[in-house]
């Protein structure tokens, strides 16, 4: 088959690879129909997480028809599914507390130690995504090997277009979660910082939680744009002072709770330097904790704050003290997208949730380098970019 | 008399940071060096203890061991994987057995690496059971010792600790986690 792998810094390649086939008895094998290049994608094109490997099908949200299963699997062929991007087993003691993304079980043991190292704990699997969380190919292909496929895809009605449902796989109940997270009471102002994919799910999902104003911050004006569709007040980081902003747009107060949508992606730097233990000393990226810092600062004593962000190391010049003097809430991880799923698509389904807005660019699978270099360069207006390996090359 | 005291806590021996002196722990039948480590799995006490006293079913879990035979009574015969291709075998024979609680075997007289393994299952409520395992052996010295001092310079922690994760994989989930691609691939993985 023909699929996406990495090779290096800026350097992914459509390759001829091996077809996936069932393995383990509750796999699924899927004929991707579509499959969206993530900002977190932008982490790995830009070589700073450590483990990837050389022909590493990359791909983490993608949807399919299903083409074989394993005795275990509960899918049937010929069934429409979205797939979280995070694999759970469905049967652990966290699984069974709906903290899907704390799965025990989905990393294969080899591939825990790095995260031991890490964070005190083994990380589970993720499609496409590196091998300190599984090494799992992922889904920017035309084939995808599924496993635990009876615990996290999700079955789509007939007749619903795929550019609908697509973002069920991650960044739609990423930006759900990071709202709830939020623990929005009716008549809130929420703050968001980032007005990516997450960002943009964000003030859509807190304005249905009961959010009275939502805030979007950010430097891109199409992005912006965008958040300001959904009735976010805007401000420009690049034109005015995020933190006087907010506090004369809040009477004072400050934001009752505050969302951290950017994460490292913009910065870069990222698990590069926490993996190099020796040079531990060189944990300095202050600024990549920029939108965290000033979240944190801006938002209401005993607020709330909600982190979607993905950080990987250490951070220097945290502001514990003000987290701490304020009485704040931080809640965060990746997403537990299985939680979600059912009622998220009944959402969108009755157009209660914008889905289709986002994608800029779709593109054939065989022009997935040349979408990677656009999501990178050019993000203003390539918001996001969906991959569909049926479509035909343009001449 | 109060100094011993006080420096006591209630961790396990096996995270002291100083280790026990000699022969005052009967945990350890064979072997000076030992690891334990514990894991919690959501099934039943009776399950896991079943499935690990057929020793047979070892291979499928740990990762050094290529094969453990009944040879009648309590004794049975280890085939385990060393560096560079080879093997190392071993007699041993089960020295404590209490059904859905603890199995226990050491090595026999004359092993090329005496060891002991201790494998308990504790209840923990809602959230199935707490495996332990206490693996102790001793570092070979020797020609043979050259060998086998490879085979165990892979960390045995880490080595146990990945046993142990795979052992609840197969138990909570029914397999063991792959990311392999193809059965060819996964087949390689296996040896
Ligand atoms: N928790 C999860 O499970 C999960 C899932 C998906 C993505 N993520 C993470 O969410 C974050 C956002 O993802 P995305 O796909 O929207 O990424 P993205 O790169 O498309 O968007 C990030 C946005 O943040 C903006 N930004 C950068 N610095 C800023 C600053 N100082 N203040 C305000 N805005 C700033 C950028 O201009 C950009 O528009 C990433 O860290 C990503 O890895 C987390
Ligand atoms: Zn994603
Ligand atoms: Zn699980």
């Amino acid at each position: 088959m023909r699929a996406l792998t990495w090779h290096g810094k800026h350097d992914v390649r459509v390759d001829t690879v091996d077809d996936p086939e069932i393995v383990n008895p509750r796999d699924a094998i899927l004929k991707i129909t579509s499959t969206a290049i993530c900002g977190s994608d932008l982490h790995l094109y830009d070589g700073y997480i450590p483990t990837m490997q050389k022909g590493d099908i990359l791909g983490h949200e993608f949807m399919g028809e299903v083409v074989d299963v394993g005795p275990g699997s509960t899918l049937k062929k010929g069934q429409r599914v979205v797939v979280p991007f995070n694999i759970a087993c469905g049967s652990c003691y966290q699984c069974g507390k709906q903290q899907y993304s704390a799965c025990d079980n989905t990393n294969p043991a080899d591939n825990q130690d790095l995260g031991h190292t890490l964070y005190g704990h083994g990380m589970p699997g993720i499609f496409g995504y590196s091998h300190l969380t599984g090494g799992y190919a992922g889904g920017q292909a035309e084939y995808v090997r599924v496993p635990f496929s009876d615990v996290g895809p999700i079955v789509i009605p007939d007749g619903v277009d795929d550019d609908k449902v697509l973002f069920l796989s991650d960044i739609l109940p990423t930006g759900w979660m990071a709202a709830e997270n939020a623990e929005i009471e009716p008549g809130d102002i929420v703050a968001v910082w980032g007005c990516g994919p997450v960002g943009l799910f964000a003030v859509q999902s807190a304005f249905l939680m009961g959010a009275e104003r939502v805030i979007a911050i950010d430097h891109f004006p199409h992005r912006l744009e965008l958040a300001k569709k959904f009735g976010a007040e805007t401000i420009n980081f690049e034109e005015s002072k995020t933190y006087e902003a907010l506090m004369e747009m809040t009477g004072g107060i400050g934001p009752d709770a505050v969302i951290d949508a950017v994460g490292l992606e913009s910065h870069g730097l990222f698990l590069d330097n926490v993996v190099d233990q020796i040079k531990a000393s060189t944990f300095l990226g202050t600024d990549r904790i920029h939108a965290l810092r000033q979240a944190i600062v801006a938002c209401r004593k005993g607020g709330r704050v909600s982190m979607p962000g993905v950080y990987g190391g250490m951070v220097d010049k945290f502001p514990l003290g003000a987290l701490m003097e304020k009485g704040l809430t931080l809640k965060t991880g990746q997403t537990h997208c299985q939680r979600y799923l059912p009622a998220l698509l009944q959402a969108v389904m009755e157009d209660e949730i914008d889905t289709t807005f986002l994608i800029s660019h779709r593109m054939p699978l065989e022009a997935g380098p040349e979408g990677y270099r656009m999501f990178h360069d050019e993000q203003n207006e390539v918001t996001k970019v969906v991959l569909k390996p049926d479509m035909a090359l343009a001449a | 008399m109060a100094d011993t005291l006080s420096a006591r806590d209630d961790a396990p021996a096996t995270t002291a940071k100083h280790p026990p002196d000699p022969g005052t722990d009967d945990l350890i039948e064979r072997g000076n060096e030992f690891v334990a480590r514990s894991v919690t799995i959501n099934r039943p006490r009776a399950e896991l203890y079943a499935y690990w006293r057929d020793f047979a079913n070892l291979p499928s879990f740990m990762d050094n061991v290529v094969s453990v035979d009944a040879t009648g009574g309590d004794r049975s015969h280890w085939v385990v994987r060393a560096p560079a291709g080879k093997t190392v075998e071993w007699d041993a024979r089960i020295t404590e057995d209490r059904d859905g609680e603890l199995i226990a075997w050491a090595s026999e007289e004359g092993a090329d690496v005496p060891n002991s393994g201790r494998i308990e299952f504790r209840d923990a409520g809602a959230r199935g059971t707490v495996v332990t395992a206490t693996i102790a052996y001793d570092p070979p010295a020797g020609t043979i010792g050259k060998i086998v001092a490879k085979l165990f310079q892979r960390e045995p922690a880490i080595q146990a600790r990945r046993d142990l994760k795979r052992f609840k994989q197969l138990m909570e989930t029914g397999e063991v986690a792959t990311a392999a691609r193809n059965r060819a691939q996964h087949a390689e993985e296996m040896n």
